[in-house]
């Protein structure tokens, strides 16, 4: 693996219009305004911050891994993706990241996936969709099970090797490592801050994750 | 349509299992449903093929491939014999018995209209009829469209028949040549599922000649699996994969 370019940010977190926050296991849907700036801070270290953006006016178009990953011709998000919707245009940029890379091919966890992935008990342990679907269906943005498509792991780490093995590695993230997004729409961000407690993209410990929104020039 | 079943074929099927053929036309779009117990083989007939494939439980079309479950369940950032397509419900959608060329994209998506016209310039209907150049994208919202399904439903697919490889660095190289004519893939349907095929060319295929390639279907009826299945056993996992797809059908 080459070495990411690590970029911070000038931002002074006393700026900011919002800091929350985000306790472990925890959803967030949060309306973040075009030319806005969203710094996800990982606050303990190595976790996994379970992420999804729609376009606050047409919620149908929404974030796309397909589509980030093919226009960049990259498997890993940094300083300067630009993320992608299913309809080509440019939700975000990310404009700062003192991690290095980010994972958007995991997906989330969910009950059903856990019985699979671990083992048939493991179904009733709490998990990113629980909370995805949770956060939706009290919102009222009129969105689904049907929206939830594949999200990006801030601060994850999952490998593709040149003959096609994936693997979830032990996180490259550390206490207070940041990744920071400008809003080119309006959005819905949906987060989920990882429950998962069955594998080292957390390192088996979930953490809180802060939450920063400062308004654009 | 199906044989008589005195007539052998090249390919070895029993005939008396057969259950339906036909070509999908480079470019083309194509929707179906296969019931468990069924194969579907795509022939790649003349190189170079790619089919775009989404994959949803009939009965329940909140119920759909997910790219994410897949790779991970199988640790895996490709597709092949012995992987299985996995639903966001933890179930097996249907699972790859047969392959011939060894790799399918499951992380490059499909290309839109926009890049369409950027790629390979204006070519509609208007002045080339049914030869006009059409995505991937639009050939699976159209088909998505006849079961009311639409652009939330478009999720990550599968190209069937394109290798891209993930380097070092983490960059996308599509490698030309994987399939050639005569090459195939089955997928065995352990659900009865809404299949949304496309074989408008691979997002990433270097050709900058519009040139999709014509592909054959062929479907039989060929019996859920045994507890000694291949792609049952593939992985730890895909046993309580199969576990959870068969609860469903008890």
């Amino acid at each position: 693996m080459t070495q990411a370019t690590l970029t911070e940010s000038a931002l002074d977190p006393a700026k900011a219009g919002y800091n929350y926050e985000l306790p472990a296991g925890e959803p967030w849907l949060h309306l973040v305004k075009k030319g806005q700036t969203l710094r996800i801070l990982d606050l303990k270290g190595n976790q996994a911050v379970d992420t999804l953006f729609y376009n606050a006016h047409d919620t149908a178009e929404r974030y796309s891994a397909n589509d980030t990953l093919r226009a960049q011709g990259n498997i890993y998000l940094t300083t300067g993706s630009q993320l992608l919707s299913n309809e080509g245009n440019v939700m975000l940029t990310i404009v700062a990241d003192t991690c290095g890379r980010h994972d958007t091919l995991g997906g989330a966890c969910a009950s059903e996936s856990n019985t699979v992935r671990y083992a048939l008990e493991k179904r009733f342990m709490h998990s990113c969709r629980d909370n995805y679907l949770i956060a939706l269906a009290e919102s009222d943005t009129d969105m689904g099970k049907r929206d939830l498509v594949s999200n990006i792991n801030f601060f994850m780490n999952v490998p593709v090797t040149p003959d096609g093995g994936l693997t979830f590695e032990d996180g490259i993230s550390a206490p207070g490592k940041y990744v920071e997004l400008r809003a080119e729409m309006d959005l819905y961000v949906l987060i989920s801050n990882c429950p998962q407690l069955n594998n080292p993209c957390n390192a088996y410990n979930p953490t809180p994750a802060q939450l920063i929104i400062w308004d654009g020039e | 349509m199906a044989e008589p079943a005195s007539t052998p074929r090249s390919d070895g099927l029993d005939t008396s299992l057969l259950l339906w053929e036909e070509f999908v036309p480079g470019g083309g779009h194509w929707s179906g449903v296969m019931k468990r117990g069924t194969t579907l083989r795509l022939t790649d007939t003349k190189g170079g093929a790619n089919v775009s494939a989404l994959f949803f439980n009939q009965e329940e079309k909140l119920e759909r491939y997910n790219m994410a479950d897949t790779l991970k369940a199988q640790h895996t950032a490709y597709l092949t014999r012995g992987f299985v397509c996995y639903s966001d419900m933890g179930r097996v959608l249907c699972s790859i018995t047969a392959d011939t060329c060894g790799w399918h994209d499951t992380i490059c998506g499909v290309m839109d209209a926009k890049q369409l016209l950027k790629k390979y310039g204006t070519h509609r209907f208007q002045e080339h009829r049914n030869s006009m150049y059409r995505s991937g994208r639009d050939g699976m919202l159209i088909e998505l469209g006849k079961y009311g399904l639409g652009r939330r439903d478009l999720v990550a697919n599968v190209n069937l028949f394109s290798k891209v490889i993930v380097d070092e660095k983490g960059d996308l190289r599509f490698q030309p040549g994987n399939s050639k004519a005569g090459d195939y893939v089955d997928l065995r349907f352990e659900m009865n599922t809404l299949v949304i095929l496309s074989t408008a060319p691979h997002p990433l295929d270097p050709n900058p000649e519009y040139a999709p390639k014509r592909v054959r279907l062929t479907a039989w009826r060929s019996g859920t699996p045994d507890t000694d299945d291949y792609c049952r056993n593939f992985r730890p996992e895909n046993q309580r994969g199969f576990y959870n797809t068969e609860v469903l059908f008890r």
